[in-house]
């Protein structure tokens, strides 16, 4: 499962591409833990543009990294989500946690 | 019930790559009633829960087999089944609360019956300790006009 980073003033981008479910979600989740562990951002941006396909495995990538920067004193925004990802993210009531939609 | 217009069954391994084959199986099964793409959508989202579940929970540390019967009946009605002889549920009341998880490991949300729930019309849940689990899935599509397609 493809994540490319980029790490600027901070903010460190991770652009998922593909299907992501249980399947896929642990080598996407050690590739961002690592990137963002070493590099200690303040904000984390979770891109879900290449995204065509997520379950609830999405929710929980989200939720393990809002943790992880939680305890690193960062936040997490997720960015381009399809309608349909932000249907299980709504569902997940993720917008009640202080996470960016957009 | 009423005879299906039309079925197919699946049996695959519970191996985790298994998720996408099955729900991308699913969905191609159902473009015959050409739904609409948060329709199918929905659908494979649904399917990739409850195969996830059987991979995770049922089968967990060990491999087993998931049989997946697919039907469609008349007026768009969608059905599937998803049958393992896993481990079983003890409390299925329980295990379909939203966020209850038994897997402390593996970052699960605990929103897998959620998601069907809001993403099907009906589930239900059949499950006893060491007997397996079987989920139904069922959906009336939306008829896309008044020709709507049937199988041939």
């Amino acid at each position: 499962m493809p994540v490319t980073f980029d790490n600027r003033d901070g903010v460190l981008t991770a652009a998922i591409s593909g299907d992501l479910d249980h399947h896929t979600a642990a080598s996407v989740r050690e590739a961002v833990d690592r990137m963002a562990e070493s590099s200690l951002p303040r904000e984390l941006v979770l891109d879900f543009g290449g995204v065509g396909f997520m379950d609830s495995s999405g929710i929980g990538l989200i939720m393990g990294r809002y943790k992880l920067m939680q305890s690193m004193g960062g936040s997490v925004r997720v960015e381009h989500a399809s309608p349909q990802l932000k249907k299980i993210m709504n569902l997940a009531g993720l917008s009640l946690l202080p996470i960016a939609i957009r | 019930m009423k005879k299906p217009l039309n079925e197919m069954t699946l049996v695959f391994w519970s191996r985790s790559a298994n998720e996408g084959f099955s729900r991308a199986a699913a969905a191609a099964f159902f473009s015959q009633l050409d739904p609409t793409v948060e329709e199918l959508a929905d659908i494979k989202t649904a399917v990739s829960e409850a195969v996830t579940n059987c991979i995770v929970h049922a089968y967990r540390d060990t491999l087993g087999k998931i049989k997946l019967t697919a039907r469609i009946y008349e007026g768009g009605g969608v059905y599937i089944q998803i049958k393992d002889s896993g481990c079983g549920i003890a409390d299925v009341k329980k295990a379909m609360e939203p966020l209850f998880t038994t897997c402390e490991t593996g970052e699960r949300a605990g929103l897998g019956f959620a998601v069907m729930q809001s993403f099907m019309d009906k589930v239900s849940v059949r499950s006893a300790p060491g007997k397996g689990t079987t989920v139904t899935l069922r959906r009336t599509l939306s008829s896309r006009g008044a020709d709507e397609p049937q199988p041939r």
